[in-house]
């Protein structure tokens, strides 16, 4: 027989009876989502495989099956016991429909047209009722094995017993093969022994069981951790006879250890398989695939031979079929539209699995079309994961990974093939379970792929062994990214924010977790002079490990932890070491997710650092950050802040009603936030001091909190006067202070006296057009110059800039960023001075590149000067001289 | 979880035999106490024991016997009396419970005796209720009175989170 064959006879007739007791189970509670999508994923594989397999009457008695229970999922249709019934008929009929396979090879004739249509109707949600065809036709052409399990009419209370009971042998209409409901636990073959004409069961039983054979998993686990045992033990030893050389032990002993490494070598081996076993399938499946869709698609296998532990390869098959299946079904485009956007005919699935660092990684990619983020974003808000305000924040990494939620399918229609929403969420949740890691990286137009990192063998892993509060734990070495040390003086110092330790590690911020606290072990939080960080990474979530010591990594042998122990998240396991002690290993899984970081969006939380950080790298700004009228922490730019001072109370004065201070032989107006000033009654008062030239004003505060280097985004801006918009900066929501708005209140003529001083004969203040990506610097720069008594206008692009050009706008001045995405600043200085309009306007270049070489270049294309940014008097003065300088020529 | 069961509700099968039984003796602060012989699996001395962070307060630690890793669950604290000083070094008796073993550490262990049932009571309506709940009832000795204890309850935690 067909090796496919068999093994697919093998895997459903195990599957078949996991089913019938789900379904006994889902019956008794219907309303159990992971019993359900247990079901459905069963019938799900089986409909998926004898698709491939070309087993079409199998495959439509699946397929109508499986959309009844897709609408029991989505709770579309209730559970009821007739929907059970009609459900368990189902998967009789696959049951004899194998055992005809088996036999023969092939399927019966016949149709199942009956069954479908039920199950159809079921789907529609109009069956419930419609009691079916009394004694149905039983299939004329059904031959071999004599009568169908006949759609009893009256089976419902067969289904409705809770005990699945023996089917009742008086409400079947013929002298029936009792395939029906089979005893929960007894395997198909056993189920299946009608005194039918043809002995179906048996010959199952017979026939595949002697091809295979099968080798107890238990069995194998046993020697395996007897070897283990014993290479404790002779290390054990080892120590012992360690330092004597003369000893009489030194030779046997060197032998023995010798024989227990080649037998712990050897028992390894007869759990490692080439992952190419994994993959045998896979080849048929995307060729008749191709066929099916009529798609030409090259599945490139590389490192098959790459080894690894036979119950890993159990574990990841599934999962990698699905996921081929979906770069082959949905990842790649059909040839016609390949065709027409210039790639090549043929698309490529590639799989490339190899060992790095006690690991294997495995990689599935596609030259397809990509992930599609219009859809999965509409999706996401359809299935309520996600609102749309929440999805305009996410980088596409982000939301990404909403496909390895439940439920989630993009296919635009449910194919044979895929698209029902089983695939991501089981993939991920497999390779988690043993303790392997996915990533998705997509690219529009360029195709996808996915990267899976699962350990060699879940018997043996490797780990890191810290200690903590005299302590020793295990953290897998699979999570851990790199060790940092932090001492009281080295340039990497813990620091907190509001309790909350993080630390700056090569310009981010890396949340960190304290060990001590997190597992209360010590009461006390006595700082110690040197600790250690582990970073590690679950999902794309890097977080840090705060510990006391690490020691070496070892190699450990898992072991479950005791039941009354698996409700505490924080472990994995245990293990016993070299030395004999036993410890427990951490499951960097359930940190995270105590540290209130769910693997999925959180997880995102470093990839969207990161693309931010990409983006604009360049975009820190210090702030000053204090607390003004009320609780909340406020900030405004710190370039715009002269100076902080601290006033006595009582040199304090009021003039006009309004309170004052003598500030450096001048008069000092003090102004509060939000037009409340609330002074101290005593001590000191600080306050923010702006400046411009001669006249300065004070900002009362109640205190001045931090000043903080952090990209600056405003993600919600107000229409509050004074008020910028609300930024998280160092991890807090901030209020970001307009300063603009407050200077005019301190001095009625702060614009009036701009313009004397500009002193141009025109009436309106000169135009200055800003061109910035950054909306921070927009809103930095939009006061600043205001109050500095120009008329502002300000765009987020050259395009935009340009835009305006054609409007007819006429600017004095034209201030524009250079690191722009789209046309930058020099493309945009160019297309500036090209044109007659604008030939003449005087423009300053802004940048963070602030070298001589970049100055050259500016002025080359045109600019008439070049500025660092942040660098506020210089913007000033070299705006005003430019402008009197462009008049002058004019 | 601490509602009164009627003593004579209990399951007693093991205490069903007619004649006599084994069991283990231990002593904890004095008082004698008894588990079936056959679910005893080794006794041991003062061990090494690893601590486990976040696990309830009874839960002493985990062990290493013979490379099988132990649970040890402080009988003491399970009986709601105070820690054994640091000074008094205890002693462990392990069993095994659904394919797991449980060291339970008491001060003490004693002999193996032979109890004819006849000298079997149920538990004393009087008796302190937490001791109830893991006593299966009381064998008369000559000289004093040995509880058997219930190793099923004793390591059901479900039961009193």
């Amino acid at each position: 027989m067909d090796d496919l064959l068999s093994e697919f006879l093998t895997e459903t007739s195990e599957s078949l009876s996991t089913l019938d007791v789900a379904l006994v189970n889902l019956e008794q509670n219907p309303n159990d989502p992971q019993i359900l999508g247990n079901i459905f994923r069963l019938v799900h594989t089986i409909k998926g495989t004898c698709g491939f397999l070309g087993l079409p009457r199998l495959e439509h008695v699946a397929h109508a099956g499986e959309n009844v229970l897709g609408k029991f999922r989505d709770g579309e249709l209730e559970v009821t016991p007739d929907a059970v019934t009609l459900i368990l008929q189902s998967i009789d009929r696959i049951k004899l429909i194998l055992g005809h396979l088996e036999q023969n090879e092939c399927e019966p004739e016949g149709s199942d047209d009956d069954l479908i249509a039920r199950l159809n109707a079921m789907a529609d949600g109009r069956a419930a009722g419609a009691p079916p065809p009394p004694p149905p036709p039983p299939m004329p052409t059904f031959e071999s094995v004599a009568s169908a399990p006949a759609p009893a009419p009256a089976a419902e209370p067969a289904a409705a017993a809770p005990p699945p009971p023996e089917p009742e042998p008086e409400e079947e209409p013929a002298p029936a093969p009792k395939a029906s409901v089979p005893a929960t636990t007894a395997p198909p073959p056993a189920v299946a022994a009608p005194a039918a004409p043809v002995p179906v069961g048996e010959a199952k039983e017979s026939a595949v069981a002697a091809q295979t054979i099968r080798v107890n998993v238990e069995l194998l686990e046993n020697l395996m951790t007897l070897v283990s045992e014993l290479v404790l033990t002779r290390n054990q030893l080892l120590q012992m006879v360690r330092g004597k050389d003369d000893s009489e032990f030194a030779t046997p002993l060197q032998r023995l250890s010798h024989i227990t490494t080649d037998l712990q070598e050897g028992v390894m081996k007869t759990r490692m398989q080439p992952i190419g076993n994994a993959w045998a399938k896979l080849p048929r499946i995307v060729r008749d695939l191709a066929l099916e869709m009529n798609k030409k698609i090259d599945l490139q296998m590389l490192g098959a031979e790459t080894e690894l532990d036979r119950q890993v390869l159990e574990l990841i098959k599934d999962p990698l079929t699905h996921m081929v299946r979906n770069s082959a079904d949905h990842g790649l485009e059909p040839t016609e539209e390949r065709k027409r956007i210039g790639k090549p005919e043929v698309g490529k699935v590639v799989l490339n699995a190899y060992h790095e660092g006690g690991h294997i990684i495995i990689e599935i990619s596609d030259d397809g079309r990509g992930l599609n983020l219009d859809r999965i974003k509409q999706k996401a808000i359809q299935n309520g994961i996600a609102t749309e305000s929440e999805l305009e924040t996410m980088t596409p990494q982000q939301i990404y990974q909403y496909i390895f939620k439940a439920g989630f399918s993009t296919a635009e229609k449910v194919t044979s093939v895929s698209g029902r929403g089983v695939g991501m969420d089981v993939v991920r949740t497999n390779i988690e379970k043993i303790g392997g890691t996915v990533e998705l990286k997509s690219q529009p137009g360029k195709g996808s792929s996915f990267i899976i990192k699962i350990p060699l063998t879940l018997a043996i892993v490797s780990a890191l062994i810290v200690e903590c509060a005299s302590e020793r734990f295990a953290i897998p070495q699979i999570s851990v990214l790199e060790l940092v040390r932090v001492t009281g003086n080295s340039e990497h110092g813990i620091e907190m924010i509001n309790n909350a330790p993080v630390l700056r590690l090569r310009d981010r911020l890396l949340p960190l977790v304290s060990l001590k606290r997190l597992l209360k072990l010590a009461d006390g939080d006595d700082e110690q002079q040197e600790t250690f960080i582990v970073v590690t990474q679950v999902g794309t979530y890097t977080f840090g490990i705060i510990v006391d010591r690490v020691f070496d990594t070892e190699e450990i042998v898992v072991k479950p932890v005791a039941p009354i122990l698996r409700h505490i998240s924080m472990f994995s396991g245990n293990t016993i070491l070299g030395d004999g002690s036993v410890i427990m290993i951490l499951d960097p899984n359930g940190i995270a997710g105590a540290t209130g970081e769910s693997g999925l969006l959180g997880g995102t939380q470093t990839a969207e650092a990161q693309v931010m950080r990409e983006s604009h790298a360049d975009a820190k700004t210090s702030l000053l950050v204090f607390r003004a009228g009320g609780d909340d922490l406020k900030a405004v730019p710190l370039a715009l802040v002269a100076r902080l001072e601290e006033i006595e109370v009582t040199e304090i004065e009021h003039s006009h009603g309004k309170p004052m201070v003598q500030y450096r032989g001048h008069l000092m107006p003090l102004i509060g936030i939000e037009g409340v000033l609330n002074l101290r009654d005593e001590g000191r008062q600080p306050v923010l001091v702006f400046s411009d030239q001669e006249h300065t004003m004070g900002l009362v505060v109640d205190e001045i909190v931090d000043i903080v280097e952090d990209r600056l985004k405003v993600e919600l801006s107000t229409d509050g006067a004074g008020i910028i918009g609300t930024a998280v900066i160092a991890g807090k929501a901030t209020t970001i202070i307009d300063a603009g708005y407050y200077l005019p209140q301190a001095f009625g003529d702060w614009f009036g006296r701009n313009e004397k001083e500009y002193g141009s004969s025109d009436a309106h203040p000169p135009r200055v057009l800003l061109v910035d990506d950054s909306p921070f610097f927009r809103n930095l720069l939009t006061p600043l110059l205001s109050v500095a008594g120009y008329e502002v206008i300000s765009v987020e692009s050259a395009d935009r800039a340009l835009a305006l050009r054609e409007q007819g706008n006429e600017f004095d001045a034209i201030i524009s960023d250079i690191e722009m995405p789209g046309m930058n600043g020099f493309e945009f200085a160019n297309a500036v001075r090209s044109d007659a309009r604008w030939a003449q306007v005087p423009m300053v270049a802004l940048s963070s590149h602030a070298t001589e070489k970049d100055f050259e270049r500016g002025r080359q294309v045109g600019f008439n000067d070049y500025i660092a940014k942040f660098d506020r008097d210089a913007l000033l003065q070299t705006l005003a001289s430019t402008i009197a300088a462009a008049k002058g020529a004019a | 979880m601490n509602q009164i069961v009627p003593a004579g509700k209990r399951p007693s099968t093991e205490l069903a035999a007619p004649e006599t039984q084994d069991f283990v003796t231990m002593f904890i602060e004095g008082q004698l106490f008894g588990i079936p012989v056959l679910t005893v699996q080794d006794v041991l001395g003062p061990q090494k024991i690893t601590r486990i962070p976040l696990a309830p307060r009874e839960v002493a630690g985990s062990l290493n016997l013979r490379g099988r890793i132990v649970t040890a669950i402080d009988v003491r604290l399970r009986l709601g009396l105070p820690k054994r000083s640091e000074e008094k070094k205890g002693m462990s008796v392990v069993v095994d419970m659904g394919g797991e073993l449980y060291s339970l550490m008491v001060d003490q262990v004693g002999e193996v005796l032979s109890l004819p049932a006849a000298k079997f009571e149920r538990n004393p309506p009087t008796l302190d209720l937490h001791w109830r709940e893991f006593s299966i009832g009381i064998y008369r000795l000559e000289d004093k009175l040995l509880v058997v204890l219930d190793v099923g309850k004793l390591l059901d935690f479900t039961r009193n989170e």
